[in-house]
């Protein structure tokens, strides 16, 4: 039996170092290639030696497929490419191939030069990787080679991101990589169409949550926002920078723009500006709001908003400002943080999840006085700038005694959760949508899974799996195999019954002719020239001995009376040579050589009529009926 | 006898010549065509004839005969295109009207029978449609077709199978009892043809039989119920053109059946057929297709009968973090709203989830209405959400409770990030606002949206403000502590701030009490300055005070004695926003006005007639009396359309009628007629100078006031009759010569003669007026020179009396008021020469009938040059009744100037004498008499009207630098 494999080499039961093999009709697939957040060695990349322990990857993979941007979707890219070794096509869209190599290149300047490791990929490994990447458009199908062909569809979640239907005959998988199915300020929702594939692996972050509605979350920052500018105070508010940042960015712009506020907004340099820029470019892939009105004006060229400067953190009047990184554990995020902390009437707002350690995670915990170690603020200014995700502050890197310095915070601190995931709604609808056969979850913890994983059997009626990493999971299909019917013979057998109906299965007749690797479903008689075959007729014959004393000729008569009788929907026919025929069966009687008594009746049909010929036999086996002549 | 016969013939051949000019052309269509296309050699010759055929109008006679000869045709046509055509041309020409096509409904029918392309038979039963539509009261006509169609359902193409179900669904018999009998076996049933049909291999198909149902519905069949279970199958369908379609189709039946009852499958429990319809309508809202997303959110609005249990479902979202159960923000806001500490600012942790939930109680994907409100309001698509906004507001309108629930929602709208969606949403609010009181978190957010920058929804939610019900004083406070900011960020806004903070007061004066004090700063034992008068924010805090105290007696008693002074002022200026009040020992302020008077009671107008009844009872009265008389009372009735806002119109507009008269009379008075002409020159610059302004005064009376009937037309057109004998008088003595006046004599005979055509039913009115005796002289008039002409009609002006004139029950003037430009900056606006600055012009217009027609921009320049705009139609919007506001940018450009100066921008109402209502009086009736002889009664005199109060815009334009 056909059957899909998934082993999931990151992300099963886990979120980060997504990486997931897929083999379906003995093509492999190898969807996502991210590093992990959490750890600093080995166990950060995916462990390719599961794929092949010597040799080429390139051998074993056909296609590699990056749903979009983040680290934790790429980061391991660059050397599972070039020093793991792989030279196959890897598949991306256009703006993920666009922003990709620079979060890489960030990644590689932090952990390289930040931490100094060694054995790390190089700024050239990247490019030769970049290099490799195809990439593809939304709803455009590509042909991967003869058989395998990928499609991608809007995921929302960041700009970019989409979900990959992987195809291969009538087999197929979509993997939805990370997806939100409501819309935000920037980008729009997920959407699929009814592609029924046979398995649908999906992301299962917030497996266990059903999200409240985004505009109270937007309303109170907004009114947040506003009011402390209104009060000339100062707002920071630290994010990372892609992504959320550029969601923000729009909703105070256009704020702004509404309000006619005039406060200036500025968002530190550097890699954001970098992100905007694309952001500007890829105009198609963000929501409807922003689509239409590029014409008069790109939303992305902020009116309000400006490049930030060092020295502006200590203008008088209200401000906001953007600045990475955003859990406050360094940069110029903690360095505006620093000067405003004091002032009762300046504010900070996180906009996402803080580890445990880090700045951010201490004020929002409540705690009012920070001890901070002065040196090593500056020593790590420009870390981590923008890597998504749970970065531990690393408390090992120090060049001198630490300094301690007593920070008293009086500024307001708000908290505000906008998350780009699907929730457990979000993640019922697309299945919805997609009418899958089997769903995998992936991309979340086991324990959610498990209740998402209940819920899926539940309502859907369909299996469910969820794999740990390294763990594979079978599922066996039941692919439509598609067979070519000649017209003429379509033709001939619908004009026998009624119209086609496209949800019922419909009997015919014609010849399966199986050749190079290809099905067709043709008349007899084309099968027969085509292969250049004789026609041979089959014909069963059968003897039926009846005890009859009579007459040759009387029995014949009694036989062609009873069958005329039984059967009368049939031609039956005395012909004048002594035989009878129904349709095309011929029977003839004769006496036996031994017995006179006995007849014997020669019952012979050819093999298209076998279903009566053998009705027939069984009939006349029965014996006549005794009549009363 | 051969004089007999030669006497006939000329008649005869007359006849016969008469009778072949009319047959000439009606075969010569057909004939042509005939001829057209015997000669096309090849199909492709033979499909240009007829596509050059098909873009002539063909005569109702001359049909029948083109139809035979393409019917002609079509049998001997071998090429499937030219026959399509065919097909289609004679759908075409059955739709000509007047022609009835029964005729050639057999031979349509005939050429199915042997058509083997698809796409011919599905044209030639489109064709069929297309006859049966026009036949639609012969009922055996559509028995026929609709059999004709039966037999072509099975056809394999689906082009064909659509159009027969088209055809079924248009004409399929809807009547129950009529011709039983005639009915025959296929056309029994059309519901189960139809109905058959759902489940056709093409989506296309399908499609058509939902849409073929859905016309039977409308042309009046009663749809069975069974086939509800059949469209909710179809919900599901691939397509979305089918589930559209689907989703309409069980809408209908849930309008047909509510009460009937339906299982709920996979379980025992039954449901009434509209709350399951409503169910299943909700859960279209978050289909895949955004088509249908619309088409189910608006589909919801009208489903009124639906129980509130489902309807309250709508706007459930169950919320759970990490498998516990979660409060919504609108939860928590109420809660907290409740428990009296609102405003608790966010910290993290605390939408912290609280309890824990059964797992298996948790239903993600709901059968029923879970949500689907707060998913269309979620929605990607602007579209879906306004849709949901509107189906929320119809629901919300007909359930009181609904409407307490949907609040929450609604005031989350105003947030939209597409400015329609908000202006939807504060509508919605505004329409349901008497069934809802704002809580104090709601009133917050609906004011924030007081700062938003676009004018629109600014308005909009003032007219919100003034009928919302505010639940406590602190509410109160707030709302006017935010239109107050909002009234110093946007000054533009003052009136509608201050007619908000009217109706405010009016409704709450009992938490407007409590706050009388603060707000008017006054201190139990001290004195506390006197704010100034002139301050846009104290006059918008007096307004919402003294119309709360207009219910609330005891409130003067909290004035300090400035406000009592201020009251005064304020009733006198701002009379229409500040109600009289009965203040203790002020009876000079408190006018005795009772609100039962009729407006025919009404004082001002009283005074309005009583002075016009004086004008026209003193007729003969010394000349100097009547001028001071008319000077008087000219000034009484301005005097009174400034104070009496609704009596403006009315007033203005008969002080205008008199100030023509006034003119017309000093005109008349000067002793100076008599001397010879030329020593006169300086005098008659006084008479001419007053003809010309009567006409003016004439064309603004005519044109810029709404409600002018033909009575008040005939007297203005009168009074410009007068005003042009005068301007022929004064020319007549200040020309030398006769010859100019011979023209201006015969021109000005022929204007008398089309005011007679034009008010030939008025004149009887009309007793010795100047018209009335210039018509009594009209046949000396015609013989005689110039001199004598001139000489008649000074004197006929002189005796001529003073026409009543009859006033209507409304009359507005129009008038406009540009707010933007505002005139005020004194940064010029740059720009380089030759090249084109956009000026933003925004206006509100009131009382001006089709303003797309007649509203123009002025830009004069400083060399006096003028430049005439015409604004884009959709520049204009029309929020209210009689009111318009013009939003628009007027480009302008000029060579460079050496330094800034200023421009003038004005609003124009331009005119055309034609199209007044006079004109259209006289088109009407010479129509019916003589159509040949259509005089034109003035060569159209086109002119504009000043209407706004010019706004000085500074600009320089600078030397493009090389």
């Amino acid at each position: 039996m056909p059957e899909i494999k998934v082993t999931p080499l990151g992300a099963g039961q886990d979120v980060g170092r997504s990486c997931i093999l897929v083999s379906i009709a003995g093509k492999n697939v190898m969807l996502d290639c991210g590093m992990h957040m959490g750890y600093n060695d080995d166990r950060r990349f995916p462990d390719f030696s599961y794929i092949t322990q010597n040799g080429r990857l390139t051998d074993f993979l056909d296609c590699v497929i990056i749903s979009h941007f983040h680290l934790d979707h790429c980061g391991a890219l660059p050397y599972f490419s070039e020093m793991v070794g792989y030279d196959g096509p890897i598949y991306m869209t256009h703006p993920t191939k666009a922003i990709c190599p620079i979060l890489l290149e960030d990644y590689r300047k932090i952990t390289v030069d930040k931490k100094g490791e060694t054995n790390f990929f190089t700024s050239q490994m990247i490019k030769d990787c970049m290099k490799k990447v195809v990439a593809v458009h939304l709803h455009q199908t590509v042909q991967v080679d003869e058989e395998l062909e990928i499609k991608a569809y809007y995921a929302g979640h960041v700009l970019g991101a989409a979900m990959f239907q992987i195809k291969v005959g009538c087999e197929s998988v979509v993997y939805t990589g990370d997806y939100n199915m409501t819309p935000d300020r920037h980008l729009g929702a997920a959407w699929i169409d009814k592609c029924r594939p046979d398995l649908l692996i999906t992301e299962s972050t917030y497996a266990t949550t059903i999200r409240d509605s985004k505009r109270c979350r937007e309303r109170d920052f907004l009114k947040k926002v506003h009011e402390t500018v209104e009060r000339g105070g100062k707002v920071l508010i630290p994010v990372f920078a892609l992504g959320r940042a550029q969601e923000l960015c729009i909703l105070l712009e256009t704020f702004w723009e509404r309000m006619n506020l005039k406060a200036p907004i500025y968002f530190s340099t550097g890699l954001t500006e970098k992100a905007n820029h694309y952001y500007k470019l890829f105009i198609t892939w963000t929501n409807q709001k922003i689509r239409k009105t590029f014409v008069q004006r790109n939303m992305f060229e902020f009116k309000h908003i400006k490049a930030f400067d060092r020295a502006f953190a200590d203008n008088p009047g209200p401000m906001v400002v953007f600045a990475t990184p955003g859990m406050l554990h360094a940069g110029q995020s903690l360095q505006i943080f620093r000067k405003w902390a004091g002032n009762e009437k300046n504010m900070v707002i996180m906009p996402g999840y803080c580890v445990q350690g880090t700045v951010g995670h201490k004020i929002l915990s409540g705690q009012r006085k920070l001890e901070m170690e002065g040196r090593q603020i500056v020593s790590l200014s420009q870390f981590a700038h923008g890597i998504q995700g749970k970065v531990a502050p690393d408390s090992q890197h120090l060049c001198s005694p630490p300094l301690l310095l007593q920070l008293e915070v009086k500024m307001q601190v708000e908290y505000m959760s906008f998350s780009a995931h699907a929730d457990a709604k979000g993640i019922m609808q697309l299945i919805r949508q997609a009418e899958p056969r089997n769903v995998l979850l992936v991309h979340g913890e086991a324990k959610k899974m498990e209740f998402l994983k209940q819920k899926i059997e539940q309502e859907f009626h369909v299996n469910c799996y969820m794999p740990a990493n390294g763990e594979t999971t079978t599922i066996f299909t039941n692919p439509s195999i598609p067979v070519d019917i000649s017209l003429g013979l379509l033709k001939r057998e619908t004009a026998i019954g009624l119209l086609p109906d496209a949800k019922k299965p419909k009997l015919m007749h014609g010849t399966l002719i199986m050749k190079d690797n290809s099905f067709r479903l043709v008349s007899p008689e084309q099968a027969l020239k085509e292969l250049g075959l004789a026609e041979h007729q089959l014909r069963f014959t059968c003897r039926v001995h009846i005890q009859d004393p009579r007459k040759e000729h009387e029995t014949v008569l009694r036989v062609y009376n009873h069958l005329k009788g039984v059967l009368k929907d049939y031609s039956v026919q005395h012909l004048p040579d002594g035989s009878i025929t129904v349709e095309s069966i011929l029977i003839q009687a004769t006496a036996h050589s031994e017995d006179q008594g006995t007849k014997v009746l020669l019952v012979s049909w050819t093999y298209q009529d076998e279903e009566l010929g053998s009705y027939l036999t069984s009939l006349l086996k029965k014996g006549l009926p005794q009549s009363s002549s | 006898c051969s004089a007999h016969l030669r006497w006939e013939l000329p008649q005869w051949q007359h006849e016969d010549l008469s009778t072949k000019k009319l047959r000439l052309t009606k075969p010569s269509k057909s004939a042509a065509l005939h001829v057209d296309l015997c000669k096309a050699t090849s199909p492709a010759d033979a499909l240009q004839y007829l596509l050059q055929f098909a873009r002539k109008p063909v005569e109702v006679e001359s049909v029948e005969g083109v139809v035979r000869i393409l019917l002609e045709h079509y049998y001997k046509e071998n090429d499937a295109s030219v026959r399509l055509k065919i097909a289609s041309l004679l759908g075409l020409l059955s739709k000509t009207a007047g022609f009835s096509p029964d005729c050639i409904m057999d031979d349509a029918i005939n050429t199915l029978q042997n058509e083997k392309s698809h796409q011919v038979l599905a044209q030639l039963l489109d064709t069929l449609l297309v006859i049966g539509t026009k036949l639609t009261e012969n009922p055996s006509v559509r028995m026929r077709l609709v059999e004709v169609a039966c037999k072509h359902l099975t056809d394999s193409s689906h082009g064909v199978r659509n159009k027969c179900l088209q055809l079924i669904g248009c004409l399929g018999p809807v009547e129950k009892g009529v011709a039983k009998e005639a009915e025959s076996q296929a056309a029994k049933d059309v519901q189960k043809i139809i109905g058959d049909h759902f489940n056709d291999q093409d989506p296309r198909v399908r499609t058509a039989a939902i849409k073929a149902m859905l016309q039977l519905h409308e042309r009046g069949l009663k749809l069975q119920q069974a086939i509800y279970g059949q469209a909710c199958k179809l919900l599901a369908d691939d397509y979305e053109q089918v589930r559209s379609a689907a989703v309409q189709l069980i809408w209908v039946l849930s309008q047909l059946y509510p009460e009937s009852i339906v299982p709920i499958p996979s379980s025992n429990e039954e449901i009434r057929l509209v709350d399951d319809a409503f169910g299943k309508i909700c859960h279209m809202v978050s289909d895949g297709s955004w088509v249908v997303r619309v088409q189910a959110a608006k589909l919801l609005g009208s489903m009124q009968q639906v129980s509130s249990h489902f309807l309250e479902q709508t706007l459930d979202k169950k919320l759970m973090s990490d498998l516990r159960r979660k409060r919504t923000a609108h939860e928590r806001a109420k809660e907290l709203y409740s428990s009296g500490e609102f405003s608790s600012g966010r910290k993290w942790g605390d939408d912290a989830p609280k309890e824990e939930i059964d797992t298996g109680a948790v239903n993600l994907i709901e059968s029923g209405a879970c949500g689907a409100f707060v998913h269309g309001l979620e929605d990607e698509m602007y579209e879906v959400r306004i849709a949901a906004v509107e189906a929320l507001c119809m629901l919300a309108q007909s359930s009181p409770s609904f409407a307490e629930k949907c609040l929450d929602f609604l005031v989350d709208m105003f947030n939209d990030e597409i400015e329609e969606v908000r202006l939807q949403s504060i509508h919605t609010m505004r329409k349901i606002s008497n069934n809802i009181t704002l809580r104090e978190d709601q009133l917050d957010t609906v004011l924030a949206v007081l700062e938003d920058s676009s004018r629109d929804i600014r308005e909009a939610l003032h007219e919100l403000l003034c009928c919302t019900n505010v639940s406590t004083k602190e509410g109160i406070h707030l709302a006017l502590v935010e239109l107050l900011k909002n009234l110093t960020k946007y000054p533009t806004d003052r009136e509608s701030i201050w007619k908000c903070l009217k109706f405010l007061g009016s409704r709450h004066p009992t938490l407007v009490l409590p706050l009388v004090p603060e707000l008017l700063s006054t201190h139990p034992f001290f004195d506390t300055p006197e704010p100034d008068m002139d301050d846009p924010a104290y006059i918008a805090v007096l307004v919402l005070i003294f119309n709360a105290a207009k219910s609330c007696p005891t409130m003067p008693a909290l004035f300090s004695d400035h406000t009592f002074r201020h009251y005064a002022y304020l009733r006198d200026s701002l009379s229409h926003l500040v109600p009289p009040l009965r203040l203790p020992g002020r009876k000079l302020v408190s006018s005795p006005v009772s609100p039962s008077i009729t407006p025919h009671e009404d004082p001002s107008q009283q005074f309005l007639h009583q002075s016009l009844e004086r004008v026209y009872n003193l007729q003969h009265l010394d000349p100097q009396g009547i001028q001071e008389l008319l000077e008087f009372t000219i000034r009484d009735l301005q005097r009174l359309g400034e104070l009496q806002s609704e009596l403006a119109g009315m007033a203005d507009f008969t002080a205008t009628y008199l100030q023509c008269q006034l003119l017309l009379i000093k005109a008349l008075q000067e002793k100076l007629w008599n001397v010879a002409a030329p020593l006169y020159l300086k005098q008659n610059a006084l008479a001419s100078a007053a003809a010309k302004q009567i006409l003016e005064e004439t064309y603004k009376m005519e044109f810029m006031y709404s409600g002018v009937e033909s009575r008040q037309v005939v007297i203005i057109h009168h009074m410009r009759l007068q005003a042009k004998a005068l301007q022929l008088i004064v020319t007549a003595r200040t020309t030398r010569g006769v010859e100019p006046l011979f023209g201006m004599c015969e021109k000005f005979l022929q204007e008398v003669d089309s005011f007679q055509r034009c008010f030939i039913s008025e004149l009887p009115q009309m007793q010795g007026s100047f018209v009335d005796k210039l018509l009594d002289l009209m046949p000396r008039l015609v013989t005689s020179k110039p001199s004598e002409v001139v000489k008649i009609l000074q004197t006929t002006l002189r005796q001529s009396t003073f026409l009543h004139l009859p006033l209507p029950e409304q009359l507005h003037r129009a008038s406009a008021n540009i707010i933007e430009p505002t005139g005020e900056s004194d940064n010029p606006l740059r720009f380089t020469s030759g090249l084109v600055v956009a000026l933003d012009v925004d206006a509100t217009l009131e009382h001006v009938q089709d303003p797309q027609g007649t509203v123009k921009v002025q830009v004069l320049y400083p060399d006096g040059q003028a430049q005439l705009i015409h604004p884009k139609p959709a520049d204009f919007r029309n929020p209210g009744p009689g009111r318009h506001r013009l939003i628009t940018q007027v480009y302008l450009s000029h060579t460079a100037w050496t330094e800034p100066c200023q421009i003038e921008v004005r609003l124009l109402l331009a005119y055309n004498s034609n199209r007044s209502k006079a004109a259209a009086k006289i088109a009407k009736s010479t129509w019916n008499e003589s159509p040949e002889a259509l005089p034109q009664p003035e060569n159209g005199i086109e002119g504009t009207i000043p209407f706004s109060k010019p706004v000085k815009v500074y600009i320089m334009p600078k030397p493009a630098r090389r």
